[in-house]
């Protein structure tokens, strides 16, 4: 049979606020246990909460940038339930009236198309502590410095098809939340966590399957994996006659699996009620307006301008627009080399595998963008080739300087005296005889493999500062003639 | 509506409140006597009715985005049950 | 000296008459013999207050003045009081030393305030006759065998035996106007958001308010005075300014319009005292009050309202009570579950554990809309009929109790009759309003109170109301026998 995988996903990401959402404890991350808890976020007796104005503000930046209802008249909710991480045993969060309604965002795929994936709202809410589980004989411990961290949960609609189709729908998120400035996009740390409602259906069934949800996904890559391995599970379970229960689930990297969580067993009642220590929160016209004003040019915009002003492709312009920083980066090296495509390859391909094997991002790039627009510009008036463009950037990543600097000092600059190229060809012919006469023996297909090797050989004597254009028409006349 | 033993016992567990054997029968009359009470609510014509969650249905005041507190961990926790190493301590809890 | 009332004492203080720290001296030494007989106090607090007095004294002494400035008083003991025990009169917070001051708390000892204790109460502020504290039944000082009311029924009493001039209180359902008018004071619910909650443990935060219980009306204004105000850390807190009240106290009743609901005076009440009621309206028409028959047309719904919204409201409220932070925690859980069950089965008691499963029960799936929202519409019915009736009147009188205090365990085991009695005194705040309840004559020897509401922030009107009655009738000075 045919199976169709159905997945939504609820996104939590925490705010990059300085305080907490209801209280003036600092947000930073990594501090001793406890430490960041105040009356408040312990749920002391007495305490109340205060909102915080910039969770508003930026939630309300969200819904902007996903063209959203902002919920103008909103409301907190208490979740009721008992959990040690808790404090207060209720989660305040939003139900009925969140913050952010209805809104889409347009995802590229890797074949070049952009998919529109419905959210259905945006709500605040307060994070939760952590629970520390290996430490103590038969205890565990409580720390509640997360406690109380602003989240802003986003909830999609069901429109994903596969997990990699999850995987860009979280990826846009993730610029998407980086780009507004409202989260730090840090997955390690858990500034962004994903649960994946997950479901199958035969092909063609207009009724959705049963859905698990798996809990706390906290990379690309394991979103990826966990889903595929939901999906099989699934899939086994019913073509082996069995049936699929709603439930909420754990992903096991290591064992490559998901299982069912203990705590969840019993269906929750949460008890939903309007928080009566909160009051609704009204945002007005003006606010909004104020925040739209603020709003920056959002990766959907930049990529169609990047396509119609640089003549990029969909995906080229979607990679370079998908993190402010690149997209910053990308703009300066065009700014001063001119030349969009060289530039939108070497930021792609040699600074990102760059970037890649150091493990940096780029706004810590050991290549400036200056630097590397200096290079590009080199590249485009001949003074070196592309190959030893390699070189060069290779030296200013180590901190040699501009490319200028490092041209002179390596005498790097290409050669394009023709009097000196055809010198230095006439001595690599001598040199080859053999290979010359075979050459001039064989018919016009072989011709073309031995001639790279003439090539080759060219640039090796000329320790690859030849024009290799030069080289090929002096090469060329040479040979025939 | 009125409630059963199981009833009571459910809602119990919910509120987490550990509830003697022998007390039920007497929560479970206790309950019912109370919702019998509030069940007079439902003659009362409703319709159309905002309901009010807040007598004077003010908005919301928004805080500024200011680190104000410090760290108390010691006070607060000299009225702890159970600490160790700045942790809370609790049974063991199972994802 | 303890026969003095607020106002006195500020003006013996000034006249330097006798030093705070000798009142003090005093009067702990009265709580001291007489307490033991009326259980009013959880803790004494001796040391805080000398130190507090003679603080006061020296501030007097450099030419400060206030009419709190060295005055005694006590704090119901669900105000958070930094380093103290602070119970809630459960055996849940036995152990609880409040890691913080309540904003009335820090209020009341910047203005100089001397506390001596921490006063008892209904466990979690439920109930209507101070029964349910863990640290036992606080006795009327009217009559030793009967209630003092509740669930300020510590404060009360303590106020009516005069080992205090005054103490705070709080207010969810008729907390301090039944216990006023059960032991023959003068109490105030100020207007929802009025007095800040931070600090003030909650039982129903939409209902919640904290408020004076003193003698006198011009005793209430003194220590509201000192209690009320804008709060950064109470987000229901109203930014309005704070008038002075006893300034007001002395504006004329001609032509203040009254209005009498009639459904206050149907089967239930009892007639003597719906008698004292109407003694009272005439003295107040006599004064120049001009008196007209309201209705209040929705007031017989509050009470099913009521018994759902607080009890809701609690539930989530006192989840925290886990076991885990702060307060009791049972002996060898074996899991987490049993953690929670055990410390909160063994820590709440039998009342408090009923309204919090009436709450949970409220609140679940399938039942929210029956019993929450439709407990929600109904207070908006109970508002609008208020918002139309002062829109002809500008206060509201009517009885505070049906009934005058009844005898200890009279109730007990039977909620439904205990619930009954909030009748009068729940509508105030399901509309959070403000109400005051004073002194209008006695049944079988036991006080009856009269209670006055009136619009939002219109609580210098009604002590202004009630500070005029008590000048021309003398229930408010009567003390009880042995006190």
């Amino acid at each position: 049979m045919q199976w169709e995988v159905v997945i939504g996903l609820e996104i939590h990401t925490q705010l990059a606020t300085q305080s907490k959402i209801f209280s003036g404890s600092a947000t930073t991350f990594g501090s001793e246990p406890n430490t960041q808890a105040s009356l408040v976020d312990l749920g002391m007796p007495g305490v109340l909460p205060v909102l915080n104005q910039e969770a508003v503000r930026m939630a309300v930046m969200f819904g902007l940038a996903i063209d959203a209802e902002i919920g103008q008249h909103n409301v907190f909710a208490r979740k009721n339930y008992f959990y040690p991480d808790l404090p207060k045993g209720y989660q305040i969060s939003q139900m009925e009236l969140p913050i952010v309604g209805k809104g889409y965002l347009d995802i590229p795929l890797e074949d070049g198309t952009i998919k529109r994936v419905g959210v259905t709202r945006a709500h605040l809410e307060e994070d939760a502590g952590k629970s520390l589980h290996e430490e103590f004989n038969g205890a565990s411990g409580i720390d509640l410095n997360r406690a109380g961290t602003p989240l802003l949960e986003i909830v999609s609609e069901p429109d994903m098809r596969s997990a990699k189709e999850a995987v860009a729908y979280v990826k846009t998120i993730h610029a998407l939340v980086r780009y507004l400035g409202i989260c730090d996009g840090n997955m390690a740390e858990g500034s962004l966590r994903c649960d994946c409602n997950v479901s199958v259906r035969p092909k063609g069934q207009a009724e959705y399957g049963t859905r698990c949800e798996i809990k706390n996904v906290n990379s690309f890559r394991f979103i990826e994996k966990a889903i595929n391995t939901e999906v099989r599970r699934q899939i086994e379970l019913i073509e082996d006659g069995g049936k699929v229960i709603q439930q909420t689930r754990l992903y096991d990297p290591n064992k490559d699996e998901t299982r069912a969580m203990r705590s969840k067993e019993e269906a929750n009642d949460y008890r939903y009620f309007p928080d009566p220590d909160l009051l609704p929160v009204v945002i007005e016209d003006s606010f909004l307006n104020d925040v739209r004003a603020t709003l920056p040019e959002l990766p959907p915009q930049k990529r169609e301008r990047f396509q119609a002003q640089f003549g990029l492709s969909v995906y080229d312009a979607s990679v370079l627009a998908s993190s402010r920083e690149q997209a910053d980066y990308f703009e300066k090296v065009v700014s001063i080399a001119g030349d969009a495509k060289l530039a939108a390859n070497w930021v792609m391909v040699e600074l990102g595998s760059l970037l890649n094997k150091q493990g940096l991002e780029i706004d810590e790039a050991p290549v400036s963008a200056e630097q590397l627009g200096g290079m590009l510009l080199r590249i485009k008036d001949n003074t070196i080739s592309g190959k030893i463009a390699k070189t060069v950037f290779e030296a200013m990543a180590s901190g040699e300087g501009s490319a200028d600097d490092i041209i002179e000092k390596r005498g790097l600059k290409q050669v394009t005296d023709s009097g000196a190229i055809s010198a230095v060809l006439d001595e690599m012919l001598a040199a080859n005889a053999e290979q010359v006469e075979q050459y001039r023996a064989a018919d016009e297909a072989k011709r073309g493999k031995m001639f790279g090797f003439f090539v080759g050989q060219a640039m090796k004597a000329s320790k690859g500062k030849a024009n290799p254009q030069q080289v090929n028409e002096l090469l060329k006349s040479k040979l025939e003639g | 509506m009125a409630l059963e033993r199981s009833d009571v016992e459910k809602i119990a567990h919910l509120a987490c409140l550990g509830l003697n054997e022998a007390d039920l029968p007497q929560t479970t009359a206790a309950l019912n006597s109370i919702l019998g009470l509030v069940d007079q609510m439902q003659a009362v014509n409703t319709d159309g009715i905002e309901p009010l969650a807040h007598p004077l249905e003010a908005s919301q005041r928004l805080r500024a985005d200011v680190v104000t507190e410090r760290n108390h961990r010691e006070a607060y926790q000299s009225i702890a049950p159970a600490v160790e190493n700045g942790l809370y301590l609790v049974p063991k809890v199972i994802d | 000296m303890h026969q003095m009332t607020l106002a006195e004492i500020a003006r013996g203080l000034a006249d330097k008459k006798f030093s705070s720290e000798e009142l003090t001296q005093t009067l702990l030494a009265r709580i001291a013999a007489l307490d033991p007989k009326v259980n009013s106090f959880i803790s004494l607090t001796e040391e805080l207050a000398l130190g507090q007095a003679k603080a006061a004294d020296a501030r007097r002494a450099n030419g400060e003045n206030g009419a709190l400035l060295g005055a005694p008083i006590g704090h119901k003991d669900l105000f958070c009081t930094q380093g103290i025990r602070t119970s809630c009169g459960s055996k849940m917070l036995d152990n609880f030393k409040a890691p913080y001051d309540a904003t009335v708390v820090a209020k009341l000892a910047e203005a100089g305030a001397v506390t001596l204790g921490k006063t008892n109460m209904d466990e979690f502020a439920m109930g209507s006759a101070n029964e349910s504290s863990y640290y036992g039944a606080v006795k009327n000082p009217w009559n030793l065998e009967h209630v003092p009311g509740g669930s300020s029924g510590g404060s009360a009493a303590a106020v009516a035996a005069r080992f205090l001039p005054a103490a705070t209180a709080t207010d969810t359902g008729g907390s301090i106007r039944q216990p006023a008018a059960f032991t023959n004071l003068t109490g105030l619910k100020p207007t929802y958001g009025r007095v800040s909650r931070w600090g003030m443990i909650a039982y129903a935060s939409s209902l919640d308010q904290g408020g004076p219980l003193a003698r006198t009306a011009e005793d209430c204004a003194i220590l509201l005075q000192g209690m009320a105000g804008f709060d950064t850390k109470d987000s229901t807190s109203i930014d309005e300014p704070v008038p002075d009240y006893s300034a007001s106290l002395n504006t004329s009743l001609k032509g203040l319009r009254i209005g009498v609901p009639k459904e206050y005076f149907s089967a239930g009440l009892d007639p003597r005292i719906a008698e004292l009621v109407h003694n009272s309206i005439k003295e107040l028409e006599k004064l120049g009050a001009v008196i007209k028959e309201i209705s209040l047309p929705n007031n017989q719904h509050a009470i099913a309202a009521y018994y759902v919204i607080a009890p809701a409201e609690a539930s989530s409220n006192l989840s925290r009570f886990d076991g885990v932070r702060f307060g009791y925690r049972c002996e060898d859980p074996k899991d987490l579950t049993d953690l929670y069950k055990r410390s909160r089965g063994e820590g709440f008691g039998v009342e408090v554990q009923r309204r919090i499963m009436v709450g949970a029960y409220a609140l679940s799936a399938g039942y929210y809309d029956a019993y929450y929202l439709k407990a929600q519409k109904i207070r908006r019915l109970i508002k609008n009929d208020f918002m139309a009736a002062f829109n002809e009147v500008d206060v509201i009188i009517g009885p505070t109790t049906p009934n005058p205090a009844w005898k200890i365990g009279a109730k007990t085991g039977d909620p439904i009759a205990e619930y009954l009695e909030d009748l009068y005194t729940i509508t105030a705040n399901l509309a959070g309003l403000p109400g005051l309840s004073m002194p209008a004559g006695f049944v079988d020897g036991l006080p009856v109170g009269v209670q006055l509401l009136a619009p939002y922030f219109q609580e210098g009107r009604l002590l202004n109301v009630a500070h005029q009655y008590q000048l021309n009738t003398d229930w408010h000075t009567r003390t009880p026998t042995g006190f």
